[in-house]
């Protein structure tokens, strides 16, 4: 479905330009989306079985304005050289990039997790990945449903 | 008309044609409600902590600021008003006030300006660049958890009423007066989004929507642009007679400044 | 000009877990915005931030345009020994700012 932020824009982009390249929007959007987010997911697990569990994503279930969404990934882990969270993965399914943040973290950090704020284009599921020092990766998604904040400046000139 | 144009319009064509001015009383002081309390839990989050908040970094660069010296005659504003946190306490929360000089009340980013080229022989800043929003953040900072207190006398009362005036007209191809959604249908919803009572208690704030810190006439310009109505150029007397009587209709408020908002 | 806020505790007891809270004035352009006349704004992101502790990374965060404006970040580290934590965020068109913050560990 296209959010009103994008038809916004592409309505104002093929009236003021009409040699700006694609003023259509592509009736697959979603499922182009979908497949780029399973192939960001596969560059990072490679063929290695996804387990869910352990992490835990906090979202807020519906946020003001998607242009800033507070985001928190924590995993269960206890943080020793023998056993430790190597990476944390977020990836969204329907932004125009898969790929949010990846964290390069270890024993040092004492625990496992990241708070940072995230772009959600649209209403969504967000999925963090946590890689494990013995190779494993766990997982846990979000749903947020995202709405808009009130008269912007859109056609101001 | 863009979708969202279309939907205000039909959502609000049932609502009663004539709104008269003043008619329409101010809302009582004990029911004022900040815009604060309007928004999600995890924006109001990010309001609360300053070292999370993104405004706190133009209130830094205003520090910074308030301490350097400026144009010809090469003074910084701590030269004249030492510490801001002393000198500026409860300035901002008096703001718009008038200027006996110009004959008229003036916003804060004017004082400020008027104090730039009068004292310190620099160049005005301009209108929502970085500087003039760091240095108004700074000093508007001082006068946060105060309350609005703005005093309306002989002279400064035709200003008023004429910011009265402007917010109860209707204005713009939605043929809509400010009234009509903030003191008649504030609770309710815009296609999907709180209709808040307007009151402009955290200026200026970091909104979502601008990823950055704007000033209340920067607001009130996308407000006209919801309208579909013509706007006025920043520092333009109509925008200040109407900060003038926001500022007024909210007294008894505390400051926020720097506010988070969607 | 403020680049960025840090906010780590000065002193701490040694192995304690210890918040860490950073904010970056960035306005992260995710290069897919256009301007009024349909021209595409490029990309202009802050890549990594890096938190190295008596210059041993300790953390560190690849960020993509979906990383709200004036990114922040908040983590923990185990406060190991006295010394320096180092933050350093960098990115396109030779963004690259380093703060840092002393830490006294007892």
């Amino acid at each position: 479905m296209t959010t009103r932020r994008e038809f916004l824009v592409l309505a104002a982009a093929s009236l003021a330009a009409p040699t700006a390249a694609k003023a259509q929007l592509d009736p697959n959007l979603a499922a182009k989306r979908k497949a780029a987010y399973e192939e960001a997911l596969g560059k990072v697990v490679g063929g290695a079985p996804v387990r869910a569990g352990r992490v835990k994503l906090q979202l807020p279930p519906l946020i003001d304005n998607g242009i800033s969404v507070p985001l928190s990934v924590a995993v269960e882990s206890p943080m020793t050289a023998a056993d430790h969270v190597k990476a944390i993965h977020v990836f969204t399914q329907r932004n125009p990039l898969p790929e949010v943040v990846s964290v390069h973290l270890g024993p040092r950090a004492g625990r496992a997790g990241v708070s940072t704020r995230v772009r959600l284009a649209d209403t969504q599921t967000v999925v963090a990945i946590a890689e494990l020092s013995d190779g494993t990766f766990w997982s846990d998604s979000a749903e947020v449903v995202v709405t808009l904040s009130a008269c912007l400046e859109e056609g101001l000139i | 008309m863009t979708t969202r144009a279309a939907r205000l319009f039909l959502a609000l064509s049932a609502v009663r044609l004539f709104v008269g001015p003043a008619a329409a009383g101010e809302i009582p002081l004990p029911e004022r409600r900040s815009g604060y309390e309007f928004m999600s839990r995890e924006t109001r989050a990010v309001q609360d902590d300053d070292t999370g908040n993104p405004g706190t970094l133009w209130v830094l660069d205003g520090e910074a600021l308030w301490k350097r010296k400026a144009g010809a005659a090469d003074r910084a504003c701590s030269d004249c008003h030492g510490d801001a946190r002393e000198s500026m306490k409860a300035v901002a929360a008096r703001y718009p006030a008038f200027d006996p000089a110009l004959r008229r009340p003036v916003n804060l980013e004017q004082r400020i300006n008027a104090c730039r080229v009068g004292r310190q022989k620099a160049p005005a800043l301009a209108y929502e660049g970085k500087d003039l929003l760091a240095l108004t953040a700074y000093v508007a900072r001082q006068s946060r958890g105060l309350p609005i207190n703005i005093a309306i006398d002989a002279r400064s009362k035709p200003f008023l009423d004429a910011g009265s005036e402007t917010f109860h007209r209707r204005q713009g191809q939605l043929n809509l007066a400010c009234a009509q959604c903030h003191d008649e249908h504030w609770s309710g919803k815009l296609a999907g989004s709180p209709i808040t009572q307007a009151h402009p208690t955290g200026y200026p704030l970091y909104r979502l929507e601008w990823q950055g810190l704007g000033s209340l006439e920067r607001r009130l310009r996308a407000c006209l642009a919801g309208l579909r109505a013509e706007s006025y150029p920043y520092g333009a007397p109509e925008l200040v007679d109407l900060e003038l009587y926001l500022m007024w209709r909210a007294n008894g408020m505390k400051v926020e400044t720097p506010a988070v908002r969607p | 000009m403020a680049r960025a806020i840090v906010n780590a505790p000065p002193r701490a007891k040694r192995g304690e877990i210890i918040e860490i809270k950073t904010l970056a004035a960035h306005a992260m352009e995710t290069g897919f915005r256009r301007t009024q006349l349909g021209e595409l704004i490029p990309r202009d992101i802050i890549r990594r931030f890096t938190c190295t502790y008596n210059g041993v990374e300790v953390y560190r965060v690849d960020l993509h345009p979906a990383v709200a404006a004036n990114p922040l970040i908040a983590f923990t580290t185990i406060a190991t020994e006295t010394g320096t934590l180092s933050f350093q965020w960098v990115g396109d068109n030779g963004y690259s700012v380093t703060e840092t913050a002393p830490i006294r560990v007892e």
